[in-house]
């Protein structure tokens, strides 16, 4: 069961790439340096800062908007991703007990803070990261590598790899299952059994790939897959890097936030 | 295993990129140097092969747990350091985008401490050094079970190490290696024991693939140069970096509490954005309120620690009334957008549905 889900939503992920909206028309490159300025803008921030951050928000959501993606489905994923800044951040308020705010009476200790700054920053990047690819998909990210001067072997292997995952996948989910079958409801498996699996596993892939690539020799390969390159960096692209890096600039100087705050706080006294 | 974006510093984020980053093109030259064509493929099937192990749990004996394979020194064993670096490394870039394990400004980390480790030190130096030429099972089985646990151990080493650099995480460095090195002694010993039963299982029934010269492109390798040039453009950018940061606004702000004890010194932004700088002289440093927090604070902060002031205190409540208010805009804007967007589209859509 597990297993396909987790290969469904690979696939899906993919499938949402090829929408026709703004979003997923972008030159991948764009898409690419604007996420990781994006990720590198949010973590630069102090380790205290929590109101600063939020206006980053506007960035996942009116990408989600725009690009028409599941909002529901990105957030389990996130949360699936969750446990280990969860667990690693859960020792800041045990380690860092030094009040910094007073709210309504309630002492908050600047581990508190820290920890809710942390899971902020997590939401932030993991869903940049899940929405580059669920508007961009792998091709075109590696399509987008190869453009950016990484080593042509690495993106033959991202491509290989990718390509593999769901053959692969498929076929350790039929030996589980026939495992299963055979084992009269035992949950899971023991480690001898596991490693004959595994080896199994490993033997068949292995002769698949020859087969596999001897057949694309017959076909002509020659070490490299070629990918249909229809985009270029034009205008919009420009736009839409000069746009968000301009919003986070602004945002990394100007903590529209507290100031928003501010003057609520003034407009109703 | 895996970091996150949330708990790193940028300068430790792109030293560990460089660092990684130059190891794949390393790995990438040398590959294309001395590798038969068929390498290629075979890194991708067998990435493929560690995403399909990963997907079956199996039970840890004695504990009831279940694991599943982390696949590094597995790799290393079946393609060499050079083809099984490049594997691991494509391994995690999926992970990342598609499963959200660790991020993409983590990736440098994950890579470095998932695959330069067991790659370039557990397997040449401790995998090779005990199995030697002739491959027998006990051999095999300690071999494994070592350099997987070795591996790990490095790997966990990294991890505190990046930890602790970045500073985002409150957790002492002594407390954090307690706690990361036994756990994953742990996780070691099963992986080693994983992978000793796999490679066992491959070396009965098909030895011609961890002899063949095809499968171990291990070549002489001189790691020793390569560690010390990654090492130093790593120390370079990471010294461009934090000498960058010490400057930018946080950095500045803080100086500024600790040497002026003020806050009232306006941030260069003022200047910058002028327009907006009246509402600010307005309405920043008149609220009795946050004054009387701050004074209040200072108080406290006095008996607790007064060289860390608090820096959100003044402002804390125009923080969380800010903040919502930011986070509500930002909502509206989403939904705005989306509730014009299905306006506008809604005609080619209808037309293009089953």
């Amino acid at each position: 069961m597990k297993i396909e889900t987790g290969l469904l939503n690979i696939g899906y992920m993919d499938e949402l790439a090829r929408k026709n909206n703004f979003l997923c028309n972008l030159d991948p490159r764009a898409k690419l340096i604007t996420t990781i300025i994006f990720i590198v803008s949010v973590v630069s921030f102090d380790k205290y800062k929590i109101s600063a951050l939020i206006p980053f928000f506007i960035y996942p959501i009116t990408l989600i908007s725009v690009g028409d993606l599941p909002a529901k489905y990105l957030l389990k994923k996130i949360l699936i991703a969750a446990p280990f800044a969860v667990m690693v951040g859960i020792f800041n308020p045990i380690f860092d007990k030094q009040i910094l705010i007073e709210i309504a009476g309630f002492n908050i200790s600047g581990g508190w803070i820290s920890y809710l700054s942390i899971m902020i920053r997590f939401f932030l990047t993991v869903s940049a990261a899940l929405i580059l690819i669920s508007t961009t998909g792998f091709n075109s990210v590696c399509l987008a590598l190869e453009k950016l001067k990484t080593p042509k072997p690495f993106v033959m292997q991202l491509l290989f790899l990718y390509r593999y995952i769901f053959l692969l996948v498929n076929e350790a989910m039929r030996m589980v299952r026939a495992v299963s079958l055979r084992s009269f409801g035992k949950r899971t498996l023991t480690i001898k059994i596991f490693t004959q699996l595994l080896g199994h596993l490993l033997l068949r892939c292995t002769d698949r790939a020859n087969r596999i690539h001897l057949a694309m020799l017959c076909r002509g390969f020659n070490g490299s897959i070629k990918l249909i390159q229809n985009r270029k960096i034009g205008f919009s692209e420009i736009l839409f890097i000069s746009g968000w890096c301009a919003f986070f600039i602004f945002v990394k100087f100007y903590n529209i936030s507290s100031n928003l705050g501010i003057l609520t706080e003034n407009f109703f006294k | 295993m895996h970091m996150a974006d949330a708990l790193i510093s940028p300068a430790v984020g792109a030293t560990m990129w460089t660092a990684s980053a130059g190891l794949i093109g390393y790995c990438s030259k040398k590959l294309k140097e001395e590798a038969n064509e068929r390498s290629v493929p075979l890194m991708g099937v067998l990435g493929a092969f560690i995403f399909a192990a990963q997907m079956i749990n199996f039970t840890i004996p004695a504990t009831g747990s279940s694991g599943h394979l982390g696949g590094g020194m597995i790799l290393a064993i079946l393609l060499g350091p050079y083809a099984g670096f490049l594997t691991i490394s494509s391994v995690l870039i999926i992970q990342a985008l598609f499963f959200a394990d660790g991020g993409l400004l983590a990736l440098g980390c994950n890579i470095f401490n998932l695959g330069f480790f067991p790659c370039f030190i557990a397997y040449p130096f401790i995998y090779k050094k005990i199995v030697g030429k002739n491959l027998t099972k006990p051999k095999v089985i300690a071999a494994s079970v070592i350099s997987a646990v070795i591996g790990l151990q490095l790997g966990a080493l990294g991890v505190v190490l990046e930890t602790f650099a970045s500073g985002v995480s409150e957790l002492a460095f002594d407390t954090f290696i307690i706690i990361m090195l036994p756990v994953h002694l742990a996780i070691g010993l099963v992986e080693g024991a994983v992978t000793a039963g796999t490679v066992l299982f491959v070396l009965q029934a098909r030895p011609e693939i961890l002899k063949k010269p095809d499968f171990a492109l291990i070549g002489d390798i001189s790691i020793k140069k390569l560690i010390i040039k990654i090492a130093c453009a790593a120390v370079f950018i990471g010294a461009i970096l934090s000498w960058f940061a010490s400057y930018n606004p946080d950095g500045l702000e803080w100086a500024m509490f600790k040497t002026a004890g003020t806050e009232e010194i306006d941030p260069p932004e003022k200047n910058i954005y002028s327009s907006l700088s009246d509402i600010q002289t307005k309405t920043a440093f008149l609220p009795d309120y946050g004054f009387k927090t701050k004074e209040m604070q200072e108080t406290e902060a006095e008996e607790n620690n007064p060289a860390w002031p608090a820096i959100d205190a003044g402002t804390s409540t125009s923080g969380i009334i800010g903040g919502t208010l930011t986070l509500l805009t930002a909502c509206l804007i989403g939904f705005l957008l989306k509730k014009r967007k299905r306006g506008t589209v809604k005609e080619p859509d209808s037309r293009g549905v089953k």
